[in-house]
């Protein structure tokens, strides 16, 4: 009997719970294809930094558009390049390209770093055509007077301001550093969200001992990081009824059907991906089809969430830290008597 | 708005000749020379663009290595049948010559636009005069002259059609600058009149006669005395034919276009009896003044040749009124020695023919008198035309007479009235506009702008000219606009009292400049400053608040750097200051112009830039709130007056002629005052002072560990060390600093003091990105740090003084080997001009340090001559002994050449020194001459002792009376060694001078030469030269440069005889110091070739360094020395220097704009380019790692 491995991912319906998540992978053309080839069945495009946007913008502003250098031989230095494409333009192409060539839903990923900037290029990629878009919504917010109330409240009206002006579905992709996580994705859902990711992996910064510079650092994630996204997986699902996608860490069909249990309907890929290739969706997808076989489940939507905090034969596994565990053990079964 | 059929465009000369170029040519072959180098611009980045010309072909663009080149391309390319045209100036030109009688020579039909540019005489001067077309008046080119935008745009077509049915080709020039830069509003030609134009029957001809195997001819023959007189008498008819086909074209071009001109155009009273004849922009301003003049009665006219060669004299004379008496014919060139110039001479000429064949059409024989204006684009003004006219009044007028000038030498001059007439002779309804900016504030650019919207939505024509100063870094900018109902014909600068809206863009330009002197009365005054409403009144100097009061002029301020800070613009201030003139200069209504400022910037950015669209928006609101107008109060009280420039100042030369050119009144200094051979003293950049950095750097001096690093790298020679016996320190500023000297070389007492000059610095801070040492608790704090300057400038001044005084080490106690001891000697070159963050001049000024003293300098036109040795001063210094480094600039492409003739003449002179002394050795004392003949000269004490034995040589000498001993007085300096420096840049090195080099290189002479390598054209404006790496854009390259960089090194050391190296110095500063040591200590020819990062490489300069290192690292620049005295002990000559690459090409080539755009324009081209380039770094690598490897005692078995 095979397995229906279908899945619902921002109300669109995918064939299989496997997403690549944005990497160079995805926005290789050829990649993209062989991911597509391969199983995956919808795929998040590299991120649009607007801070890179703008970047492009000043440098080629300074550089090219303004040149002025004042003196009498020279008046610019660089030809004025009358037809530029912006790393926008290459990135709404890219949809339209991929949107053409694949079948599979593709989303769009952006970074945005003042409100106008957040809605105008929503707006863009949607026009380009994806299917849905990702937030990456994060900020350092280390200033003393930043008090996460005020951070908060301004990702929710980032959230309802595109939802406000797209169609297509918003998910967001989260960091773990929140207080009150439950109560913020909770009302990401009530502001309009069509899903959130767990969690995102940064670059982060390292000090050269030889040069006492702080240089950005970023590695591959490891299996071990799935932990906490499960945890919180589990935590969410009998809370919210949007989508969760589970992110960071997920490198075999273990790791795949472990978030599924606890509540993801989609699992992201990327550093598996980038180590072993796109052909490694087909040993995920087999070894999942094959364990649920072994077990009998007749559907990914069976499975979904059967672990969750709600559903989890000890659910106070997920609320506690590993120490309690021990004292448990002293406690009587609920069932005896003194 | 304009006539709606009629598309008019607001664009400079330069483009208005390019694009008809484009449109009617098939084959471009360019080379960079100012101010021609935009029209080979433009067509270079249309070709780009995939514009094709009127025949549907997209026009092929060469670059070649130099006009030479580009003359012989398009002569082959002629002969080959294709449609081709070139672009030039200047020497430009003159290389061309050969090529082009040989084209003229087989009637080879082209157009050469030419924007003509003064040749290099007594010295090389980039602005307008006629002396390079002159120079081609025998090449058999018919010449054809434009005066103004219009015509230069209409011109361009005419004459290609001209010598497409005439077989004669064309040389079609106009003013440099003057024509080639200026803005104006003009009306586009249209494709049909361009095809009407072009006559296919002629091109389909011209292609007939193209050398083919299919229809073989031989052309180009060697003739001998029995019949090449008279195969040289063939060409007549095509001539005599030519004026004829000239006024069809120009007959049909009128037809088309409703613009109408003839071969002579005059213009003036019909009964006129003074005339002026005169070719060029000047003729504009002649005939705007004869307008004024016939409009008060003067019976005055001007004649207008559009065709010079050939020259036509009889319908020349036919063009001018019957009632004319007296001709002054202006020639905007000089050829020394000759009765007078070619346009005169041509004119007295026909004159004299009309009157021998008896068919003169005057009255009487007309008085013809001849002079000189103009030259290097010098103003010509309607006063200077009244002073024409006046001398023709005279019943013997001068002749021949200079007019511009005061020459109070040959007294040929005649004087001028600028008050005589109003400078603006176009009606009262021009508008004109002064903006006093700085290069790099945004000002030119947004002038610019704004000329494109008054010129585009407005019927008013419109004119922008430009005028820089000579300085890269710091340059001023006053910008020239002018607006009117009328033509505007007015081709100078605005004058005294004229200008209705003067804009100040940086506070500090008030206390230099007496900007309204060239306000009009009632005009609106706008000053950029950061002080309140209140306070500004007092911070004018008195003569411009007497100028405010005494012209009822209206003030106006904005901090327009705290708004554009505010608007997240950082120190861009265009379009602030672009909307305050639009606010209140009354040129448009407020509002109108606002939307159009608006509307432009959304235009030139749309959805790419939106959020540069937004801050630009802001600004703009910004900027409304923030204007103020100031209430003026009745008395003139500043405290004040404008900065005088000379004051204090010794030396009578630099303080009546040096400092008056920096003040701003060169115009004014007479003939006699200036040296007859372009010959000026050292030491003269150090009196500029000019001021314009907002940081300087302050030393740390208990953290400072003495490196040298900070001032190896100062690229002004601003931040400097000195080492002195402490007892030396007496009556110190109180904040001087100095601390005993760190290391086991020099004694205890000895002090050092790192200091600043803090009105020389620029700014750039790479002396604290360079510094090493950073503070144990606080890593951002080194021991040099950038600090505002002006709580510092005046103790740091009163330091900078005291530190000069000091006493300068004995170059014979330095290390010069170390970092720390080559930095302690002097710099004898600093504060020059060069972009602020400068990648050549470190490499210069350690030359000056380590052989500044007995050092001559060829150097190369380029970036380096121009901060080198352009007007009004030169960082090239001496020492106290009054020595220092010689320097002269011959040419573009004969620096090696020229520097090996230096070589050869100090060989010669130490020869013939050599000689004498042998034979005066008994009257000497043989002894001495033989120390004298044999004395090392390789050390710093050599080189004293040997200085002092010429100096008691000298006085020995004094004593003696007889013909050697006077030859020997005139060649003894020869004794001490001279080290030999050609320098230049890659343009130079790789392309125009690379067969003088590769000649120089195989010489096994005693010359040292630095290529500084910034692989482009960098003083022309970044143009693709052979050392542009493969996937750069740079001008010429567009779309990215498809070839790889020539390895100059490679080519160098097959030679086996050749020193060679590279070097970067902030990636391995000990290296390139180490390196010049022992390139200079090479007895034969050594070649350096050093990686300096430009400002066209689209990074800014503060990164300097770390471009240098991803350089470095990235295997772009691998460093190593090939040595040949290493060959001889049986050791490998070549080391390499620097690791194998280390990270990825593709790291380095992202961090500049130069390569990153092209993943905005050509992406797919880019990541092509890129992959093979990464390749080539690698394999390059390699390579030199093998030669490297090689075992050289085998390799010579």
């Amino acid at each position: 009997m095979m397995v229906d491995l279908t899945t619902t991912y921002l109300g669109l319906t995918l064939k299989n719970p496997l997403v690549p998540s944005s990497s160079p992978l995805t926005g290789h053309f050829d990649d993209a294809r062989r991911l597509e080839d391969a199983g995956a069945a919808a795929l998040i495009l590299p991120s649009l930094f607007e801070e890179e946007l703008i970047h492009e913008q000043e440098s080629l502003d300074r550089f090219v558009v303004m040149q002025d250098i004042g003196h009498h031989e020279a008046d610019s230095f660089l030809p004025n390049a009358h037809h530029f494409e912006s790393r926008l333009d290459q990135t709404l192409e890219q949809i339209r390209r991929y949107k053409a060539a694949l079948s599979i839903p593709v989303v769009a990923s952006l970074n945005g770093i003042t409100d106008s900037g957040w809605v105008d290029h929503a707006k863009d990629l949607e026009e380009a055509g994806c299917d849905a878009i990702e937030l990456n919504l994060y900020g350092m917010n280390a200033e003393p007077g930043a008090r996460s109330e005020i951070i908060e409240q301004r990702y929710l009206h980032i959230v309802q301001r595109l939802v406000e002006a797209v169609q297509v579905p918003c998910t967001v992709k989260l960091s773990n550093q929140f207080t009150g996580l439950m109560h913020f994705v909770t009302a990401l859902e009530v502001n309009g969200a069509a899903g959130v990711s767990l969690f995102n992996r940064f670059y982060q910064p390292d000090i050269d001992l030889e040069s006492l510079q702080v240089k950005p650092q970023l590695s591959l994630s490891s299996c071990q990081e799935t932990l906490l996204r499960i945890r919180w997986l589990a935590l969410l699902r009998p809370q919210v009824t949007f989508t969760l996608a589970a992110t960071g860490g997920f490198h075999g069909f273990q790791d795949a059907l472990k978030a599924l249990l606890a509540g993801a309907d989609v699992v992201h890929l990327c550093s598996v991906l980038l180590k072993g290739g796109p052909e490694v969706i087909q040993d995920v997808l087999r070894g999942m089809s094959q364990w649920m076989e072994d077990r009998e489940y007749q559907s990914v939507q069976q499975l979904k969430g059967s672990l969750s905090h709600q559903n989890a034969v000890n659910p106070v596994g997920y609320e506690r830290e590993n120490y309690m565990d021990v004292l448990d053990s002293y406690q009587r079964s609920p069932g005896v008597r003194v | 708005m304009s006539d709606s059929s009629v598309r008019y465009v607001t664009i400079d000369g330069n483009e208005a000749v390019a694009y008809i170029a484009h449109k009617t040519n098939e084959v471009i072959a360019i080379y960079p020379i100012t101010p021609a180098s935009p029209m080979g611009e433009h067509a270079d980045a249309w070709s780009a663009q995939g514009r094709p010309n009127i025949f549907g072909s997209v026009p092929q663009i060469i670059e070649m290595q130099s006009e030479a080149g580009a003359a012989g391309a398009i002569h082959g390319a002629l002969q080959a049948g294709t449609l081709a045209t070139t672009f030039t100036a200047s020497q430009g030109l003159l290389l061309m010559l050969p090529n082009m009688y040989k084209i003229a020579g087989e009637l080879s039909p082209t157009v050469f636009h030419i924007a003509a540019r003064s040749v290099a005489a007594q010295a090389l001067s980039i602005f307008a005069d006629h002396s390079d077309v002159m120079s081609a008046r025998g090449t058999g080119f018919a010449m054809v002259a434009s005066n103004s935008v219009q015509e230069a745009h209409d011109m361009a077509l005419i004459t290609q059609s001209a010598t497409l049915r005439s077989r004669v080709p064309v040389l079609h020039f106009f003013d440099g600058f003057r024509t080639s830069h200026e803005v104006a509003k003009i009306r586009l030609v249209e494709d049909a009149t361009i095809r009407a134009l072009i006559d296919t029957d002629a091109v389909q001809e011209h292609r007939a006669r193209a050398l083919s195997p299919d229809h073989p001819v031989i052309r180009g023959t060697s003739q001998n005395p029995d019949v090449f007189f008279q195969a040289r008498e063939t060409v007549n008819p095509f001539y005599d034919a030519f004026p004829n086909i000239l006024q069809q074209a120009m007959d049909q071009f009128a037809q088309c276009s409703g613009r109408q001109y003839s071969l002579f155009d005059y213009e003036g009273a019909a009964d006129a009896e003074r005339v002026i004849i005169v070719m060029g922009s000047a003729a504009e301003t002649v005939a705007e003044t004869v307008s004024v003049l016939q409009a008060q009665g003067e019976k005055v006219g001007v004649l207008k040749p559009r065709l010079y060669r050939p020259f036509v004299g009889q319908a020349l004379l036919a063009a001018l009124p019957a009632s004319t008496r007296a001709i002054a014919v202006l020639d905007r060139t000089k050829e020394p020695g000759a009765e007078g110039e070619p346009l005169y001479k041509d004119v007295a000429a026909a004159v004299l023919e009309a009157v021998c064949r008896g068919d003169l059409p005057f009255t009487g024989v007309p008085k013809v008198v001849g002079g000189r204006f103009g030259l290097s684009s010098k103003e010509f003004t309607p006063g200077m035309v009244c002073s024409v006219f006046d001398n023709l009044k005279q019943s013997r007028p001068q002749h021949p007479f200079t007019v511009g000038i005061h020459d109070d030498v040959s007294g040929l001059s005649l004087p001028w009235d600028d008050t005589a007439l109003p400078a603006s002779t176009d009606g009262q309804d021009t508008i004109e506009c002064l903006f006093y900016g700085l290069g790099s504030d945004g000002t030119v650019s947004a002038n610019k702008n704004s000329i494109k919207i008054i010129g585009e939505c407005t019927d008013l024509n419109a004119q922008g000219y430009f005028v820089y100063d000579s300085k890269k870094s710091g340059a001023v900018t006053v910008s020239h606009l002018r607006f009117g109902k009328h033509p505007i014909r007015s081709s100078y600068l605005i004058g005294d009292n004229r200008a209705q809206f003067v804009g100040c863009h940086q506070t500090v330009f008030l206390e230099k400049y007496d900007m309204l002197k060239k306000a009009a009365p009632n005009a609106v005054f706008v000053l950029n400053t950061p002080l309140a409403q209140d306070q500004v009144w007092a911070s004018l100097p008195r003569s411009a608040q007497q100028h405010i009061l005494n012209k009822n002029i209206r003030l106006y301020i904005i901090d327009a750097y705290a708004v554009a800070q505010q608007s997240g613009m950082g120190r861009r201030i265009n379009t602030v200051m672009q909307t305050v003139f639009f606010a209140i200069s009354g040129v448009l209504p407020k509002d109108e112009a606002i939307t159009q400022i608006k509307a432009s910037v959304e235009k030139t950015y749309g959805r790419k830039g939106r959020h540069i669209t937004r801050r630009n928006f802001e600004a703009i609101d910004n900027t409304l709130a923030a204007l103020v107008q100031v209430p003026l109060p009745g008395a003139v009280n500043s405290t004040f007056e404008i900065q005088e420039v000379g004051a204090g100042i010794a030396d009578d030369f630099v303080r009546q002629v040096t400092a008056e050119i920096i003040a701003g009144r060169g115009d004014l200094i007479p003939v006699s005052q200036l040296p007859a051979d372009g010959t000026y003293p050292l030491s003269t950049a150090r009196i500029e002072k000019r001021n314009i950095s907002l940081e300087i750097p302050v030393w740390d001096e208990t953290l400072c560990t003495h490196c040298g690093k900070c001032a190896f790298v100062c690229p002004h020679s601003v931040i400097r060390s000195k080492a002195f016996p402490a007892a030396a320190v007496v009556d110190a500023p109180a904040t001087f600093k100095h601390v005993q000297i760190k290391g086991k070389d020099y004694p205890q007492g000895t002090h050092i003091s790192y200091q600043v000059a803090p009105e020389d610095c620029t700014g750039c801070s790479l002396c604290v990105d360079i510094c090493p040492i950073r503070d144990k608790s606080n890593a951002s704090h080194k021991a040099v740090n950038m600090a505002p300057i002006e709580p510092l400038k005046q103790q740091e001044k009163l330091n900078w003084e005291y530190f000069l005084r000091l006493p300068d080490i004995d170059r014979r106690e330095v290390k010069a080997n170390t970092m720390k001891g080559s930095m302690l000697l002097e710099p004898l070159f600093e504060f020059s001009g060069a972009c602020a963050g400068c990648g050549e001049t470190p490499y210069i000024k350690l030359a000056s340090q380590l052989f500044g003293d007995r050092m001559v300098v060829a150097n190369a036109t380029g970036c380096s001559s121009i901060y080198g040795g352009n007007l009004p001063t030169t960082p090239w210094a001496k020492n106290a002994d009054g020595r220092g480094p010689a320097w002269s600039n011959s040419l573009f492409e004969d620096n090696a050449e020229f520097g090996l003739g230096i070589r050869a003449a100090y060989d010669q002179q130490r020869i013939i020194a050599e000689d004498s002394l042998r034979r005066l050795a008994d009257q000497l004392s043989p002894g001495f001459v033989d120390t004298l003949l044999n004395a090392p000269e390789a050390s710093e004490a050599d080189l004293y002792e040997q200085r002092q034995r010429v100096a008691q040589l000298r006085d020995r000498l004094a004593e003696l009376d007889s013909p050697d001993a006077r030859q020997l007085e005139s060649v003894l300096e020869a004794l001490v060694r001279k080290s030999i420096w050609i320098i230049g840049g890659d343009g130079w090195a790789y392309d125009i001078g690379y067969g003088g080099l590769d000649h120089v290189l195989a010489s096994g002479r005693d010359v040292n030469i630095l290529v500084l390598d910034t692989e482009v054209y960098s003083n022309t404006g970044g143009q693709t030269s052979k050392a542009t790496p493969r996937g750069a854009v740079a001008k010429f390259s567009a779309s990215g440069k498809p070839t790889a960089k020539k390895d100059l090194a490679r080519i160098a050391m097959t030679y086996e005889s050749v020193y060679v190296a590279h070097v970067a110095y902030g990636a391995k500063d000990v290296h390139t110091l180490h390196t010049f040591l022992e390139a200079e200590a090479y007895p034969g020819p050594s070649l350096i070739i050093a990686y300096a990062p430009c400002i066209a490489h689209g990074v800014d300069m503060s990164h300097n360094h770390r471009q240098q290192n991803l350089a470095v690292d990235s295997g772009h620049w691998p460093l190593f020395r090939f040595d040949p005295r290493r060959a001889a002990q049986g050791i490998n000559p070549l080391k390499l220097d620097s690791k194998p690459p280390s990270i990825d090409y593709g790291e380095f080539v992202k961090s500049e704009t130069r390569f990153n755009m092209l993943w905005n324009t050509h992406p797919e081209r880019a990541e092509a380019l890129l992959n093979q380039a990464r390749a080539e770094v690698m394999e390059r690598y390699e390579r030199y790692q093998q030669l490297a490897a090689l075992d050289w005692d085998e390799e010579l078995q």
